[in-house]
This record gives structure tokens, sequence and C-alpha cells, in this order.
């Protein structure tokens, strides 16, 4: 999320993240009863939580704020040290989703298939034919190791 | 235990991504077993993280930063194998060492642990948050923030007191909380494939080594005797403090050998006093971290944390009443820690070869695979599709996180002792009726807030005086807000 946030200092975001999720937290947890010091309900701790992150998350923003003032002038913003990699990034989670979609409909040895596969695509030194290969070695192990020796319960194909 | 080590070996995964992906597997062994294959597995990647640091100059986690500095200068000057050799037996000494105090220590502390009721654990708890969250790498408030968060994940689920749902957001799912296997594969696993990818180059290297070339000469082992026994000892001391992480251990224990040297500009060309003792202190660490986390049920770091998690799926709880009701655990789990050092010497000398060609596995076949076995390893622990789900939004989670340079392992202290937290807070409060001070009156209790602040407020003037150093003209506004602006700065 920071990549097209560049100019935005790392530690305004993270204090804002922080205190998005504590005031999401505290807001979601009033729905709960809070109950008394004495004798706390279930919302009482997540609230305390969800305040206290948000306090926390506005702590990072005002020591971040403190810190930039002296040197605002001349403040160059260090450069991103990797640029975004979109490729990779994209290959990973969609790989990880077609493994829960394909482990869902079409068996395991498909969602193990799609999940190497897609992954490896995701380095870019990776051609076609070795990601190819290291998801058939990786269904190998699939059937093998987890199906065949530790007797896992997965549906290897989907009518299986 | 091979297994750890293998994982160990490779860079880019450390202890806590290989106990993860291992964890499922140990929810269908005894107890026993389980707990020894993790620690296993610990040892393993710890003293593979050494082979990684020492000949490729890669540390596959932060603890063995250190030992690189010394480490990768002797492999280069063709003493690579001494290093090593040295690594094995700085590190079976200081466990040695270790299991020791383990032994005499843990009763003594149980001894005063019964008398904890339940502002006590709360208060000791306090202080171990504290000290994993500020104390660890990064900025204290965002270690702060991370503990906080993770607190926050261990509440999602049934409320243990009142049955009620929350934050499920209508998943029926998480009303058995968040699965922990997938929280730390997530955290670990995927988001680190997701930092890494495309940027992790193996370096080549053709090394050859054998057990003639691992074997130190006397005067090399004289020569590392005392750094050994000093950063046995720095570990021992640093391990009985919930909180303090490996790499700070590591770190101090290089600075005292440094300090005490009489050649203190070898260092960082290959001193063997510089491999010798971090590695120690780290073994040793290891050993006594697990006194707190069996005897009192407080894990030290995020490694101990996912260690206690495991236990409590065993449906062991771990705390005074372990040592007393579950004796054969405990005293079988420590004669097994030396029996597990044993091997892990055994195996190390003739495989050392073996690691040293994995090492060359490429990225780029290593994290498919890897995530095969995340999404294979999560699926099982409960054989729904749904975990691997939260795998991947924690795996995302993590990556944010990452970017915004906050330090992820707190979540895991925060998620395993959340539960308990809250639990002995409400029942502090329910005994003292809603009385705060309920904390400060009792003795116990009030020594451990006592060290809390202490700790923050010791947090509080380094960074301060760090502030002014830098600073001499400019008066600093609130000596609070800058403080960890100038301990992120290291």
């Amino acid at each position: 999320m920071r990549f097209s946030l560049h100019a935005i200092p790392k530690d305004y975001l993270a204090s804002a993240l922080m205190v998005l999720i504590g005031v999401g937290a505290t807001v979601k947890g009033t729905s709960y009863n809070l109950g008394s010091l004495q004798r706390m309900g279930p919302g009482y701790f997540p609230v305390a939580l969800g305040v206290l992150l948000s306090l926390i998350g506005i702590a990072i923003g005002v020591v971040e704020w403190l810190r930039r003032k002296p040197v605002e002038a001349g403040s160059a913003q260090k450069a991103a040290a990797h640029p975004p990699e979109w490729r990779g990034w994209i290959c990973i989670l969609g790989s990880t989703i077609a493994f829960i979609v394909l482990g869902h409909h079409a068996g395991f040895i498909a969602a193990t298939l799609a999940l190497v596969f897609i992954s490896a695509l995701g380095d870019r030194d990776n051609s076609l034919k070795d990601a190819f290969l290291l998801s058939i070695a990786m269904v190998v192990i699939c059937v093998v190791v987890f199906s065949w020796a530790l007797k896992m319960t997965f549906h290897l194909f989907p009518w299986g | 235990m091979l297994i750890g080590n293998l994982i160990g070996v490779l860079p880019g995964l450390g202890a806590l991504t290989a106990i993860s992906m291992l964890l499922p597997i140990t929810y269908t062994m005894k107890p026993v077993a389980a707990i020894l294959m993790l620690a296993g597995i610990f040892y393993g990647s710890q003293y593979g993280g050494a082979i990684g640091a020492i000949l490729l100059n890669l540390p596959s986690h932060p603890p063995h930063a250190v030992t690189c500095l010394d480490g990768f200068p002797m492999t280069k000057a063709g003493k690579g194998g001494t290093a090593l050799g040295i690594t094995m037996i700085a590190s079976f000494f200081a466990a040695s060492f270790g299991i020791t105090v383990m032994l005499f220590a843990s009763p003594a502390l149980v001894a005063i642990a019964f008398k904890f009721g339940p502002a006590e654990l709360f208060s000791i708890m306090l202080l171990g948050l504290l000290a994993g969250s500020t104390m660890s790498r990064g900025a204290p408030l965002k270690g702060l923030a991370m503990t906080v968060f993770g607190l926050l994940v261990g509440t999602v689920g049934t409320d243990v007191n009142s049955g009620e749902m929350r934050y499920t957001f209508g998943f029926i799912e998480l009303s058995d909380r968040v699965e922990l296997v997938a929280l730390a594969l997530g955290l670990f696993g995927i988001a680190d494939f997701l930092m890494n990818v495309n940027r992790m180059h193996t370096v080549g290297s053709t090394m050859k080594l054998g057990y003639k070339e691992m074997r130190p000469s006397k005067a090399e082992l004289k020569q590392a005797f005392w750094p050994m026994v000093r950063g046995t000892l720095v570990g021992t001391l640093f391990g009985a403090m919930p909180g303090t992480g490996p790499t700070i251990t590591t770190f101090i224990a290089y600075a005292l050998e440094r300090k005490v040297s009489r050649t203190p500009e070898r260092f960082g060309h290959g001193a063997l006093e510089g491999v010798a003792a971090p590695e120690a202190a780290s073994h040793s660490k290891t050993q006594v971290d697990f006194i707190p986390t069996m005897s009192l049920g407080i894990p030290g770091d995020a490694v101990m944390a996912l260690i206690l998690g495991a236990l409590l799926v065993q449906g062991i709880q771990p705390g005074p009443q372990l040592i007393t009701e579950h004796a054969d655990i405990f005293w079988g789990l420590i004669a097994s820690f030396w029996i597990g050092n044993v091997i892990l010497i055994v195996l190390n000398v003739p495989m050392i070869g073996v690691w040293v060609k994995l090492l060359q596995v490429p990225y780029r076949f290593l994290f498919p695979s890897a995530m095969f076995f995340i999404a294979v390893g999560v699926y099982s622990t409960n054989n729904s599709l749904f975990e691997v789900g939260e795998v991947l939004v924690f795996g995302i989670i993590g990556a944010i996180f990452v970017a915004l340079d906050f330090p992820v392992a707190p979540i895991l202290l925060g998620y395993v002792l959340g539960p308990l937290v809250e639990e002995n807070f409400r029942r502090a409060m329910l005994l003292a009726r809603g009385d705060m001070t309920t904390f400060l009156q009792r003795p116990i209790s009030a020594a451990f807030i006592g060290l809390s602040t202490a700790l923050v407020l010791a947090q509080l003037f380094f960074a301060a005086r760090r502030a002014l150093r830098k600073r001499p003209a400019a008066t600093p506004a609130n000596p609070a807000l800058s403080e960890p602006v100038a301990a992120s700065e290291d």
C-alpha cells in the first residue's frame, strides 16, 4: 500500500493504520456487553485494547512529526529499498486462492499443481517448464507423503 | 530434528517458520514426542543458521547476524571448518549448562509460583509482554503496537465466560479462535515470501568440508574456552529475563567479548572468540528460556510462544502444576533436551557436506515448495480450507506490517498470551471487587509492576540521553515522545 503513497513518510502510514485498527476494534467491541470493572463482560477487554492501540497509533504519528520537524527543509525521503513486485505478489496470492478454490471443487492434485505452478511463476527466473516440473514433483510428494504415508483425509480427485 | 536442521540451513527460513510448518504434524503425537520434535527443530534450525552464517555470510535468522561478523572472515581465511567445529562445541557446552540451570531453577521457581494468584499472573505477563515488545528489534512503540494487535487477535472467537462470539464477522470457523498455525505461517511464511520474491539470490559456494577440517586444534580450543563460558553466562542471564530476544543476547555476548579481549582489533576479521561467545549465548539462552515457559506458562519470545501454543493444543497447561501433575513430561523433556543436543552433534558432523550443498538450492525452487507445505500443513490442522484463507489474510497483513517497519514477532506473543491475560485480569478484578490497586497491594505482583515500570523508564532514559546527545542545542520537547525515535535509529 505504501507503493502508491511514497510521498507520505512510512511512520504516518503506520500510525494511521494502527489508529484505524484500534478504532475499528473499539467500535465493534462496544457492540458486545461491556459490563463493569468488577464483572467484566465480553466487550470490556477488547474495547480497552482497541483504545490502547489507537493511542499507540497516535503516539507513533506524533513521534514521527516531532522527529521530522527540525529537518523539514532538507528531508530527503529515503527511497524505497525495492521496487514493487507485482508479479511475485499476484502469483503468491493467486496461487493460494487457486488452492482454496480447486481444493474445494477439483481435489488436491489439481489444487497442488495450481499452487506450486502459479507461485513458481512469481519468480522471474523460473521458466514455464521449470515451474511445471516443480509442481509435478510436489504433486508426487503430496500423494506419496501426505495421502499415502500420513493418511491425511482429503480428496485427491473431485470424485475421490 | 533433521528437518529442523535442514530448514535452518536454508537461508530465509528461520526457526519460527520451521516450527510453525511442522506444528500440524505434532498434533497427532504424544505430548512429550511433540515437544521433543519442536525443540529438536528449534535446536536444529539454530545450529543450521550458524552454518549459513559462517560459510556464506547469510544469517538465516537475526541472532546469527553477529556470527557472520567473524565467522565469514574465518571462512575466507580457510578456517570455516574450525569455526563450525567451535560453534558446535560452544553450543553443546552452553546447552548442557542451560539444562543444568533449568534442572535446579525450575523446582525453586515452582515453589514461588504456587503463591501466584490471578493478580500476580497478570502482572508477570504484563512484564513479559512489555519486555517482549520493547526489547525486540525496532522501535519500542511499534513493538508495543504489534503486541496489542496480537492481544486483539487473541480475543477473536468465543468468549469463555459468556459464550458470546467476538470479532468473528459471521464466520462460524472463527468461533474456535484464530488458528495458531495459520497465524504463524501467515506472518512468518507467506509474508516473508511476499517480501523476498525476486529479491533473494543465493550465493554459490564450492566448499568442501570434512570431519578433519572441523576439529579445532588444542590452542584454538583454549582460545575459545573462556569466551564460551562468558557467552554461556550472558545467555543464561538473559534467558531468565522474559522477553529479551536472542538477537540482543548474542549482540551483548559479542560486545562483551570485544571489551575483555586484549586484541579487540582482531574482531571482525575472523576472531575465534567472536564466533564462540555469541553462539554459546544463544544456545544457553534457548535452554533457560524454557524455564519461564514451562514453570509459569509465560513464553519469553515468539518461538517459546509457539511451543507454548503446541502444549496448549495437547491439553497441557504449562504452569506450576505442570511439574507436579505431569512430572513425567517435565523431567522427560529435560532429559531429552540433552539427548537431543547429543544427537544433533552426532548428526551434524557427517552431514555437514549435505547442508552446504543444500544451501545452493535456489530460492526460486524453494519458495513454491514451501508454499505447498504451508498450504497442506495448515489444511491438516483442522482438515479445512478455511484455515488456508486465514494464512493468506495474515500473510498480507504481515507483509504490510513488515513494509511499515513493524516487528511481527510480538503479534504471536500477544496472541498466545492474550486469553491468559484477559482471564487473569478478569479474575483479579472479580476477587478485588473492581479495585485496580490490588496489583500494587500484593507484594509479588507489585514487584512485577515495579519491574515493568522500571523497564519503561529505562527505555525513556536511554532514549532521552541519546536524543540529547544528538541535538545538544535543541531541547527535546518531551523526552517521553522522542524515545522510540532514538531507539529506532540504531
